[in-house]
């Protein structure tokens, strides 16, 4: 079939709203096939984790930063939004919104000094700041609940109508997912995007073309933070209660395992990271039984012979072949 | 014309004075002054270790000067961060290519109007029209440069798979396609051959003919005599002569530091 030449063009120029509309279409029929709630749940876990690792792949594939402590503000999220419509009696979207602005401040205060620091250091400063933040969700009682946690989060509710079954709630969960996903790609499609794709691969030559590296890097670390603690105040919404063991350490690797399946600075393929990591322990119980070793596995051999990640590593080699044959072609014509 | 544009006009573009570097007790540059006048190529030469890059370095911000002041048109930029002195229309290329290869040639192109593009995140988050309308017309301009610089049959490939002197032309058109007001190219034809020499050697005058003012740091005499206006000598960190590239070719200073030691053992 060949189309006219102006849809071709039409379909040219807005590939990327027209992927969004299509990802959009096939998610609102979704319900209307996937009628088990238990592969819905799974859906919906997918969906919160995509707003979270959507944030942290750009600070660590466009910013070119890393961050083994994300799980942290996903934890402030989820806490902070139990605690404000427990203990606080606040309504779950004002609650939202006030978590996701406390983080951000939370974000800026740990990112000034630290993101001064880079590859190793950094990474452990943001493993740190995990360890620090699930101590106190451990040991604040009073606060936190402690190891047990907090239970009785009511669920969000829009109109008067209220997400609190499996089937509504994927609606909620992956419209803040298609957002961030159309927020991500619009930041990548911009100027800002460019300066965070320079700088991750050349510091010295980004801030030589204006990029102000200290600022484009607190800037992404807050941003992915805010993403982040929206994803935590859904899940705890979500789940109804919230656990510190939720929020831990292991969970940020998770999160990191995720970005690096999908590949270092592609959105698209964020969704398959999430989708790949979130859905193999429920294929068989082998994989869930071993997880932490196949996570392992998974994450050392794809950056053994992919370090840009999975998808972005497999797109580069096909792109540079590609590159490569056209200039061998240009040469010898 | 008015007063104060006289008084810029007189000026020069840039006028460095007492500019010092210390690198460990070891002077890189001692107290140079150095100028370069508006519409003109400025060459900057002198043996290795003569404190060239030192320079370079210091007016982009890349290392920070000991002391001295670096005035450029009305602006001291002693002391300021990189991303400040390129937003203030100071762009440059660097002796070891740095040009982000994972990028599209178009893309690196691109990253030159970082400032034109804008830098709020809110706005880049939500894409507005009026940015949808900026980005196209700056993909225009970046297409622009492409073709002044041979490359535009390429703007979709990723840059690290460009041919040598490809990548040295990719790097002068991402230096230029912000219109700046002077641009520094550090060796751009280091490891080229004389055929992609003759190239730059072109694409330098042409840059002139449109009225760029350029600092050109080299070891290529031919290309340096061909196209500088002006040739300042740094020698051991200080600058040892300045003229015209007849003047500074019979200097007798000038030759000594380039064939002292053979002269003294002779």
């Amino acid at each position: 079939m060949k189309l006219p030449s102006k849809t071709r063009a039409y379909i040219i120029r807005h590939h990327t709203g027209l992927m969004v509309c299509g990802l959009s279409v096939v998610l609102l029929v979704t319900p209307l096939v996937v009628n088990n709630p238990y592969n819905l749940g799974i859906l919906n876990l997918i969906g919160l984790y995509v707003i979270a690792v959507l944030g942290l792949n750009l600070f660590i594939g466009y910013a070119g930063q890393i961050s083994l402590g994300h799980a942290a503000f996903f934890g402030l999220g989820a806490y902070g939004s139990a605690i404000l419509t427990t203990t606080y009696q606040l309504p779950p979207w004002p609650a939202l919104a006030l978590t996701a602005v406390i983080v951000a401040v939370v974000a800026l205060i740990i990112g000034v000094p630290t993101l001064r620091l880079s590859g190793h250091y950094l990474a452990m400063a943001t493993l740190g700041f995990n360890y620090v933040v699930h101590s106190v969700l451990v040991q604040w009682d009073a606060v936190t609940g402690g190891p047990s946690g907090l239970s009785g989060v009511p669920p969000l509710a829009l109109f008067g109508l209220s997400f609190d079954n499996d089937v509504k709630f994927h609606f909620l969960v992956w419209g803040f997912a298609m957002v961030a996903l159309t927020l991500c790609l619009n930041l990548v499609r911009s100027g800002v995007g460019r300066g965070l794709a320079a700088l991750a691969q050349d510091e010295v030559a980004a801030s030589a073309l204006g990029v102000d590296v200290a600022r484009a890097k607190v800037g992404v670390f807050v941003l992915s933070a805010v993403f982040a603690s929206v994803a935590g105040s859904l899940y705890a919404h979500y789940f109804g209660y919230v656990n510190p063991d939720t929020f831990s350490i292991f969970k940020s690797l998770d999160l990191v395992i995720m970005v690096v399946v999908g590949g270092l600075g592609s959105i698209w393929g964020t969704l398959f990271g999430v989708g790949f990591i979130t859905v193999l322990p429920n294929l068989l119980d082998f994989f869930e039984t071993y997880s932490d070793i196949i996570h392992g596995v998974i994450l050392v051999v794809i950056l053994l012979f992919l370090p840009q990640g999975l998808v972005t590593g497999l797109a580069d080699y096909s792109k540079i072949r590609l590159a490569r044959r056209r200039l061998a072609g240009a040469n010898r014509g | 014309m008015s007063q104060r544009l006289k008084v810029i006009m007189g000026k020069p573009l840039l006028q460095i004075t007492r500019l010092s570097k210390h690198f460990g007790g070891l002077p890189a540059l001692a107290e140079v002054n150095f100028a370069v006048e508006r519409g003109q190529v400025t060459a900057l030469i002198g043996p290795n270790g003569a404190g060239k890059t030192t320079l370079i370095n210091c007016l982009t911000g890349v290392v920070r000067p000991d002391q001295g002041e670096i005035w450029f048109d009305g602006e001291n930029l002693a002391g300021l961060p990189a991303h400040r002195i390129a937003r203030l229309g100071v762009s440059r290329t660097f002796q070891n290519l740095r040009i982000f290869p994972r990028l599209a040639v178009l893309d690196n192109v691109l990253c030159g109007l970082t400032a034109q593009a804008g830098d709020s995140m809110f706005l880049a988050l939500l894409r507005p029209p009026g940015l949808r309308h900026r980005e196209r017309r700056l993909r225009l301009a970046a297409m622009e440069a492409l073709d002044t610089f041979g490359l535009a049959d390429k703007a979709e490939l990723p840059a690290g798979v460009l041919p040598y002197g490809d990548k040295k032309r990719l790097e002068m058109a991402r230096a230029f396609v912000s219109q700046p007001v002077l641009t520094l190219l550090d060796e751009p034809v280091a490891g080229l051959n004389p055929e992609e020499t003759a190239r730059i050697a072109g694409l330098i005058r042409q840059m002139r003919l449109s009225g760029k003012t350029m600092v050109l740091v080299e070891h290529d005499m031919e290309l340096v005599m061909g196209v500088s206006d002006r040739v300042v000598v740094l020698d051991g960190g200080s600058r040892i002569a300045a003229g015209s590239p007849e003047e500074v070719r019979t200097n007798p200073l000038v030759l000594e530091a380039y064939l002292g030691r053979m002269s003294a053992t002779a």
